[in-house]
Order: C-alpha cells, then structure tokens, then sequence
C-alpha cells in the first residue's frame, strides 16, 4: 500500500514519536535518569506505538471472559452454581480470576500497561507539540511544483498586493482565532513567499483525548476509595435512616468515612406497581411514594426506575419489589411470637414469592419455622399452585411448618431468606407428607402438632432500595466530555499547510501555489483554489500601490 | 389493520424492494467489470505504441493522487439506475414502516432487536444513499443493500415481537439519546466495513490471490483503488467511533440512573468496550508503522464483528441487564 513515501509528518505527529526520535536526538524526551540501557529499552518500548496497539488488542481480548463467565460481584449465585456443576474446571478458573476478571492480577496487568505507555507516550507528545504550537509554519520548500496540489498563475498586482490577498483569505473572518497561522517571509531580495498552517487544534485534541482517558482512570479509581452503597428492603408504611447499620447491605471504599454519611430518614407511603393485561404481565410501571425527613424537613417524594431521588449527598433508587405479607403468629401458650411482615422474594414474572417465616420467641417448646410461597393470584390445580398474575387479585399463602432450633442464637449470620434446616424437623401430617397450610388473607388458621396460630393480616408490598453516593461522578463526566472533544478535534480537525512564492518575471508576478495534507485531505484542493482565487482576483486592479502598511 | 400491523407491511415491501436493489446492484458491478476489463486492454494496447509518453502521464498520475472518483463507464448503468430508484422507494417505505412502528407503540420505534434491526438498516442506507449523493459510490450498494437486506430479514422473521409500551426500565429519555445514537453508529460501521470488505478483497485481487482469480471475482476491479477505499473507510469509520464513544458515555450516564452505577460490566457493557477498544486499535493501527493499510483494514472486520456480536450474540446468548429483546419474559426487577 505504502506507493508513496508520507508527504510530510509534523514532528509530534510521526507516525511513532520515539522512531523519530531516534533520528533526532535533540526531541528525545525520555526521562534522564541514568537508567541502564535496557530498562530503557523497555521503556522504549512499552511506549512504542506498535505495544500500545498490542495493549488495546490485548485489553479487548481479556475482557471479554468476563461476559462468559458468571461475575463473583454481579451475580455470585450463579459463580456458586457454576462451581457447584464444574467440579474439575470450576476451581482453577476460580483460582486464575475468571469470576472476577475485571478485578483479576492480568486484567489489571494489561490496564496499567496500556495507561503507562499512554502516559510515556502522550507527555513527550504534549511537550512537543507546545513547541510546535509556538512555532512558526515551515518554510516555504524550492519546488511547489511538486507538491500534491499545486497551481501557478502571473498576475500584475505588487507582490505586496498578492501577499496580502493570500494572508487575508487564509487567515479568515477572525484575526484573532485565524484559520491558518500565517507567516511572509522574503527569501531573498524580490522573491516573497507566504507559509501558512492550520490544524494545530488536531494534536491538541489528540493529547486532550489522551490526558481526559487518564483523568477519567484516576476519577474511577478515587470514586471507588470514597464511594459507599447500600441497600435496604422498606415495607409500605415503614422506613429506613441513613445509617450504616440501618441497611440489610452496606459497601463502602477504603476511604469512605461514616461520619460522612448526612442524616435523613425515609419512609414508603406507598408502591404501586402496574402490569399489561395480558398473561404476560409485563411491567409498565413502578412507582414508590415516600416520605423523606431531613434537615429540610419532611416533603413528599416519588422514586421511579428511571427517577432516582436524591437525598443526603446520596441518590436512592428504587431496584427491586415484591410483597411482605403481615402475619401474626401466637404460640402454643397462646402468647403473641411474631407480629410483622415478611418480605417473600418474586421468583418468576408472576411474582410466585418464596419466604421464611422464622418465629424464634416462643413461650414455651419449638422454636417456629414456616416456609413457603406468596401466590398473589393463586390458581389450585392437580399439579400444585401456583400464580397466574403479579397483582394481588386472589393471593394466598402456601406454607410447610418446621419446627426445632432455628439457630438463631449461636450469633452466626443467617440468610432471612433461607431456613437453616439442620436443627429443624418438617412437621408431617399423618399420611407422611410434609403438613401444608393453605392461608388467605385475613385468615386465622392453626399450626399443625399444637404449635400455635397463624393470622394474616395484610399485603403490604416492599420495596429494595440501593442508596449510594460517588463524588466522582461529576469528575467522571468532565472527563469524559473532555476525552470526547478531544477525540471529535483529533479526528476531524484538517492540517493542512498552503505555500506562496511570488516572484517578479518581466514585470509581472508569477505565482507559484502549493498544498499539502496529512493523510487523505477531500478539502486540499478547494483550499487551495480559494487562495488562488483570491490572488487572480487581484488582475484587473492596476494600481499596485494600493496598500500602504507593510505586511507584518 | 391496526397500525402496528400496517407498518409491518411496509417494512415487507421495503424488504422487497430492496432484495430487488440488490440484484440490481450486483448486475451493475458485473456489467462495470466487463466495461473494465475492455477499457483495460485499449488502454494497454496504445502503450504498447508510446511506451514514453505513458510512462510520463503514468508519473503524473501518481503525482495527483485522484480524489476516490470510481469509474464510470462509458456506457449508462442502466441496472444503478434501476438499483437507485429501488433503493429510494424501499427507503421510503421503510420510513413509513417505521415512523407507523413508532406511533403504534406509543415511544420511539427502538426498544427491541425487532426494532433495532428495523433502524439499523435504515441508518445504514439512509448513510449509502446520502454518500451516493456527494459522489458516486454505489459500487457500496449491494453490500450495504445485502445487509440491510439480510437485517431486516431476521428481524422479521426471528426478532419480530408486536408494537408495545416498554418496560419501566426503558421509560427514559435516555431511550431517544443513547439507543438512536448507538444505532446510527451501527449503521455508519456497516458502511465502512462494506468499504474495507472490499478493500480487502481487491488488495488480494490485486497482489494475485489465487482464490480471486476467478472471473466471478472481476467486479473488483471496477471498485477505487484500495488506498480509497481505505480513505473512506477511515472517514466513516471516524463518525462512527465518535457516535460510539458518546453512546458508551451516554449508556454509563442512563445506568447511572436506572441501575445506581455507571458501568458494571453487564455482558452488553463488556461487548460495547471490546467494540470500542478494537475501532481504538484500528485507529492506531493506521498510523503505526507498518500496520496501516490492508492490517488496520483487517481491525474495521474484527471490529464490525464485535458489533454484530454485541447487538445479537449478547442479547440471546448471554444474561444480561440489557435483556430487551423482548423474546423472552425475563424475571421481574
């Protein structure tokens, strides 16, 4: 492909900085510090051209395991499961990161290559090109002729005149943010040239591009050292304040200080949740209703999927729903065991719930387990039941009762969600089969062997809420707005140069026109003609003495 | 005929009248082959007699570097024309389509793969038919035509789900900004993959490839040289990776919003940044030493790849937050 040799390459625009470097010693900008001569050639190396688009290759290639295997901070319950069917494979991916590849020591590896050597590369490249902004556009080469794009034409205007024509149509309608940067030099006595230059903005863009990529590295990485999220499950007509031992989860970074969090409390008024008709039951939407109380005041709020509310430095968005029924269990003495309700987690777009009902304060005997599924439109049938719509149309409670020790009191963190089987026993009926009660809402029913009662009281739905809070975020963005303004500079901005020699043959002016681009330039020769344009238009004027302020 | 229906139909008939296009289309190459190859040998038989003054006018040649004008044949394409208007008519049928689309589900028509695909293609044609408009490039047309052809195909026949309303997730403004964006990206991707395709093919023509020798494979020699269908390659491709750095940026903003974290390495997420990274390679690769040219054309293929991957391969194969093709019922969030 390569027919002809580049045109040009304005030094800090070589193809490869340091192999032009090589050529120049005096633009060599390595850092001098008496390293040995191979580590900077390794230096040199990893800052090379050719490394950094191995690096990119690279950096593609390891990222995409992490759509293929299930990711330990997305979804750790498919990692387990995952484990659970891979016993041989499973634990050396574990062990080599493949469950956490964007975390893992070669992910990271490739990264911080890729950010060193844009670092080594676009720092000299920035120096560079400060001088190259400095200074003026080259001179003028002997032979136009032989430039891609070139035209020549005489004229009887001055050579002033001529000169003047051109440096006003180059540097356009702004003298003070000019198209090109225009310099007129004499070459030698009667022989005027112009050299122009335009496109300084394309190098600055590409180093802009460059430096907002690693703002936006250093914004993440700060983010990740202050941020702090939480998550919490709110019942309707319950809330939550801001405090790390209020939420069911709390994660914070390194740096993140819990004096910091701003109080306020939240309370859900109400969730409503809307489904299509159809058997489908597509959600449309999700709407919590919400009371916040903070140094403000209290005011009314509504959180939206889409609309997350902000509160204390934080935003709260609304993650997940589903509903807590409220029961209330007395035990065998007839005492009241547990009042409240349950969050029971949607396990199909039917929002078939599953949920414990775990009942440790007993009077007296067992302690009380109840496991089981929410049906909120629940439809009986030989195969068992199930929920034919999310919405509580016909609900019911289908619970299985254990009984024994919950292991609540040993102190060892407990999923809400999952009985600990090993010191209960499922009470069975007298056919064997596990004792099922089916409860609607409202119902009293008793627990089978005497454990007691169980009255359902009411629906209310949950909420799951995920409270967080980034000071990077604006950094990020300013960042990344930057990195592509930068990017829209460097890709689209055209360097073009345009040369004029004027000399005087006979009396009258031969002038001689030349345009040259980096890469492929469509514009080149409009460029070009605009400038001799301007100039032919000079002909009928014969008064060459027009001007009276010396150019420059 | 509800409305959702009727725009259905429409996009029937701009199918069909784009397979017609691209028949069209591929009669001209043909035809521009044989044109070629005719002029090729006069030309060669007059340098036989003035082997100086060639040579001359050859140096000049190289010296003025010709703007990517393909050639045109002496002769009227009268299939172009044909393949043109078709083109034009299966464009505004599949406006109509998809505007009706819009209208039927009550958002923006491009909330699902039926629908992506539905305005990929006409990005993507919308693109060759404005390009064709400032110079002739409809060399480009039956691969552009094809894909969108085959785009629209799969949507119909495999992705097609009934005009809705979308889920909570998708009510955002964000719909509008990021997702038309990503798409228009697409559209101008599959253009300068067309273009490098074809760049490939012919530079392999060129140095003598065995395996497109064949006569089948003259058409080729009817394109630009491959240094211009590199330039224009690069040109889109240029758009396109802007597009596609913004829709990443605007994806990150949106899951912001709707997701409580601006990236989160979801398998779309993932395959978006592959797709950025490998166009950013491609970019490089033009200006480093020795990879420029047929190499970095090879990036334009890996990358177009990544995009289709991304768009189709993430959706059904993986599970992801971005699960919107609507085939499957996913659990509620």
């Amino acid at each position: 492909m390569a027919v002809h040799p580049p045109p040009y390459r304005p030094e800090g625009l070589a193809d490869d900085p340091y192999d032009a470097a090589e050529d120049a010693p005096a633009t060599v900008t390595l850092p001098r510090l008496g390293w040995t001569g191979s580590l900077r050639w390794v230096w040199r190396q990893l800052t090379s051209m050719r490394v950094a688009l191995m690096l990119l290759m690279l950096l593609a290639v390891v990222a995409v395991p992490g759509s293929v295997f299930p990711q330990r901070p997305r979804d750790p319950a498919s990692v387990a499961a995952y484990l659970r069917d891979n016993p041989s494979v499973g634990p050396w991916l574990d062990r080599l990161g493949f469950f956490d590849v964007y975390a893992s020591p070669w992910f990271s590896a490739v990264y911080v290559l890729l950010f060193v050597s844009l670092i080594g590369c676009i720092v000299p490249r920035l120096r560079v090109h400060l001088r190259a902004v400095r200074a003026a556009p080259p001179r003028t080469p002997r032979n136009l002729a032989r430039m891609p794009s070139h035209r020549e034409l005489t004229t009887t205007a001055s050579p002033e005149a001529v000169v003047d024509a051109a440096r006003t149509v180059l540097v356009g309608r702004f003298r003070l943010l000019p198209r090109f940067r225009v310099v007129t030099p004499d070459e030698v006595a009667g022989v005027r040239t112009v050299s122009a230059e335009r496109g300084y903005v394309r190098e600055s863009g590409n180093v802009l591009f460059h430096l907002a990529l690693v703002g936006l590295l250093v914004s993440i990485a700060t983010g990740q050292a202050l941020h702090y999220r939480g998550q919490a499950i709110v019942v309707e007509g319950r809330g939550f304040a801001n405090a790390v031992t209020d939420y069911d989860t709390f994660e914070a970074g390194t740096a993140f200080d819990p004096r910091s969090l701003v109080p306020f409390t939240l309370r859900l008024d109400r969730f409503t949740a809307t489904f299509t008709a159809d058997a489908a039951a597509r959600p449309r939407d999700f709407v919590a209703d919400v009371t916040v109380k903070d140094a403000q005041g209290e005011h009314k709020e509504t959180i939206k999927v889409n609309h997350p509310l902000s509160a204390g430095a934080a935003n709260v968005y609304l993650q997940g729903n589903g509903y807590a029924p409220d029961v209330l269990i007395r035990d065998a003495d007839g005492n009241i065991a547990f009042s409240g309700p349950v969050p029971f987690l949607p396990q199909d777009a039917q929002y078939r719930s599953k949920g414990v009902i775990k009942v440790p304060d007993v009077t007296s005997g067992d302690q009380i387990g109840l496991v089981g599924f929410l049906l909120p439109t629940a439809v009986i049938s030989a195969q068992g039941a199930s929920s034919i719509y999310p919405q509580p149309d016909n609900p019911m409670l289908v619970l299985t009762v254990w009984k024994g020790d919950l292991g609540l009191d040993d102190g060892v963190p407990q999923n809400v969600y999952e009985l600990d089987a090993r010191g209960m026993t499922q009470v069975l009926d007298t056919d064997g089969k596990p004792s099922t009660l089916l409860v609607a809402p409202g119902q009293t029913v008793d627990l089978p062997d005497g454990l007691g009662t169980l009255t359902w009281s009411g629906l209310p739905r949950f909420v799951a809420l995920d409270l967080r809070h980034d000071p990077s975020l604006p950094w990020i963005l300013g960042f990344a707005v930057a990195a592509l303004g930068g990017l829209v500079l460097s890709l689209f901005t055209p360097r073009r140069r345009v040369w004029l020699r004027v000399t005087s043959v006979d009396g009258r002016r031969v002038v001689a026109a030349a345009a040259l681009a980096r890469g492929d330039d469509l514009g080149l020769d409009a460029e070009l003609d605009r400038v001799v344009a301007a100039v032919a238009a000079l002909e009928p004027d014969p008064h060459q003495e027009g001007q009276d302020d010396e150019p420059r | 005929m509800s409305l959702g229906e009727l725009s259905t139909l429409l996009v029937w008939g701009a199918a069909t009248a784009y397979a017609i296009a691209f028949v069209a289309f591929a009669v001209d190459l043909a035809r521009l082959a044989d044109d070629r190859v005719g002029e090729r040998v006069e030309a060669e038989s007059v340098a036989v007699g003035t082997a100086g003054a060639s040579a001359a006018a050859g140096s000049t040649v190289v010296a003025e570097r010709p703007m990517p004008v393909p050639p045109t044949g002496p002769r009227r394409r009268r299939a172009a024309g044909i393949a043109m208007a078709t083109t034009t008519a299966g464009l505004a049928l599949h406006v109509a389509g998809t505007v009706l689309r819009g209208l039927a589900a009550g958002r923006v028509p491009w909330a699902n793969m039926y629908e992506f695909s539905l305005v990929g293609s006409l990005v993507a044609v919308t693109t060759f038919l404005v390009l064709c408009r400032r110079r002739d490039v409809r060399f480009l047309g039956s691969i552009v035509i094809g894909l969108a052809l085959v785009a629209l195909g799969l949507g119909l026949a495999r992705f097609y789900i009934p005009a809705a309303a979308v889920e909570p997730a998708l009510q955002s403004y964000w719909l509008v900004i990021h997702v038309s964006i990503a798409i228009i990206a697409t559209g101008l991707l599959t253009v300068s993959f067309a273009a490098s395709a074809l760049q490939l093919l012919k530079d392999s023509r060129d140095a003598g490839s065995p395996h497109l020798a064949s006569r089948h494979w003259r058409p080729l020699d009817a394109l630009p040289s491959t240094r211009e269908l590199e330039a224009l390659s690069f040109r889109i491709t240029a758009v396109g990776f802007v597009l596609w750095t913004f829709t990443v940026m605007a994806g990150a903003m949106w899951a912001e919003h709707a997701w409580a974290r601006y990236w989160g390495w979801d398998p779309k997420e993932v395959w978006s940044f592959v797709v950025w990274v490998v166009y950013a390679a491609y970019l490089h690769a033009r200006t480093t030493r020795g990879w420029s040219g047929r190499r970095a054309a090879w990036f334009v293929v890996i990358g177009y790849a990544t995009v289709l991957f991304n768009f189709t391969g993430v959706n059904l194969f993986f599970h992801g937050l971005h699960a919107y093709s609507g085939l499957t019922t996913g659990t509620p969030k």
